[in-house]
């Protein structure tokens, strides 16, 4: 799929068998002025977009592992090579588990400490602002989003925590632990700062009617990043996503 | 050559299994208080087709490297046994 080319940032929202917050990412982004589309995960190009969002739900049902089979679709590799040429490219919930399956971000997110579905408002801290989702946020802000999952507790090996906290590679921390994550770990950047993966949902706090407005900042962020970056160096070219 | 392939594939120590911590919670009840350390896991049998059992056990290894388990939160036991024998 090739977007058209527009003064507003574009954003691909791809889509997987099971997404289920594909539509409330495209309404927060175009509440922000961002020209959100959908993009089936067959695609294999994501040549003319900004930024890239893979939101949450149960992609191809979560079987084997959440992530597991995504990482596989057609249009993961158009996101790996979008992120690698530094696209922002941001993962919510189920999509932050799909970028670690597909070692777009490290470490992995195992079921939740206490074995118990989590639905509930939480608050996060912005820790770092070295990445793309942060980068717009101050440190040590405090913002309300909620958390709706089973398998969020993020785990990886003691040296790639050391990497993460001296790289500034954790944008957000829970104040309160609610699912046993390491270092209660929220979200996690890549080196570049331009890949971001977290377990709340910004996009379902960009609304009064949904209790916080605290998403925007996050969201507002990335929309920010894409866009500056568009102005120095483009959206993905056609050269960049081959695919394979 | 055709070979039988299992992997089996469960939760690193360390890692959240909550199935078996629920099982392990009953045990007394059914009278199995002798029962500890329990870890559950899931098992997948394929056949592969490869020239020689080596060469069928890295084909099963790849998969269970790539698909089957995700070795930061896993572990994973490959085991390949020839289904005809060689002529």
């Amino acid at each position: 799929m090739t977007a058209a080319r527009s003064p507003t940032v574009a954003v691909a929202v791809v889509v997987f068998p099971g997404s289920n917050c594909e539509h409330d990412t495209v309404q927060a982004l175009s509440g922000l002025g961002a020209r959100a589309e959908l993009v089936w995960h067959t695609e294999h190009s994501l040549a003319g977009f900004d930024a890239v969002v893979v939101p949450g739900g149960f992609a191809h049902g979560d079987y084997l592992r959440p992530g597991a089979i995504a990482r596989f679709s057609p249009v993961m590799d158009a996101v790996c090579e979008a992120a690698a040429y530094g696209v922002p490219v941001l993962g919510i919930c189920n999509g932050f588990q799909v970028l670690t399956e597909a070692h777009l971000l490290p470490g992995a997110l195992q079921r939740n400490a206490g074995g118990r579905f989590l639905c509930e408002v939480t608050e996060c801290e912005v820790v770092s602002t070295s990445s793309v989702l942060t980068a717009g946020a101050v440190s040590g802000t405090r913002l309300k989003l909620p958390i709706n999952h089973f398998e969020g507790n993020y785990t990886c090996p003691p040296s790639v925590l050391l990497a993460l906290e001296s790289n500034g590679q954790i944008p957000l921390r829970y104040v309160t632990n609610p699912n046993g994550s390491l270092g209660s770990i929220a979200a996690v950047a890549n080196e570049a700062g331009n890949v971001v993966g977290l377990m709340p949902h910004p996009e379902r706090a960009c609304s009064i009617l949904t209790g916080s407005l605290d998403g925007q900042a996050l969201l507002k962020s990335f929309l920010k990043a894409a866009t500056d970056r568009t102005g120095a160096a483009g959206a993905v070219p056609v050269a960049a996503v081959t695919g394979s | 050559m055709r070979f039988a392939a299992v992997v089996e594939v469960s939760a690193l120590e360390g890692i959240a299994d909550p199935e078996a911590a629920t099982i392990e919670r009953a045990l007394p009840l059914l009278g199995f208080g002798s029962v500890s350390n329990i870890r559950v896991g899931r098992i997948f049998r394929f056949i592969v087709e490869a020239a020689d059992a080596p060469a069928a056990r890295i084909a099963a290894e790849e998969l269970s490297h790539r698909l089957l388990a995700n070795p930061v939160i896993q572990w994973a036991d490959v085991s390949v046994s020839p289904l005809e024998v060689p002529t």
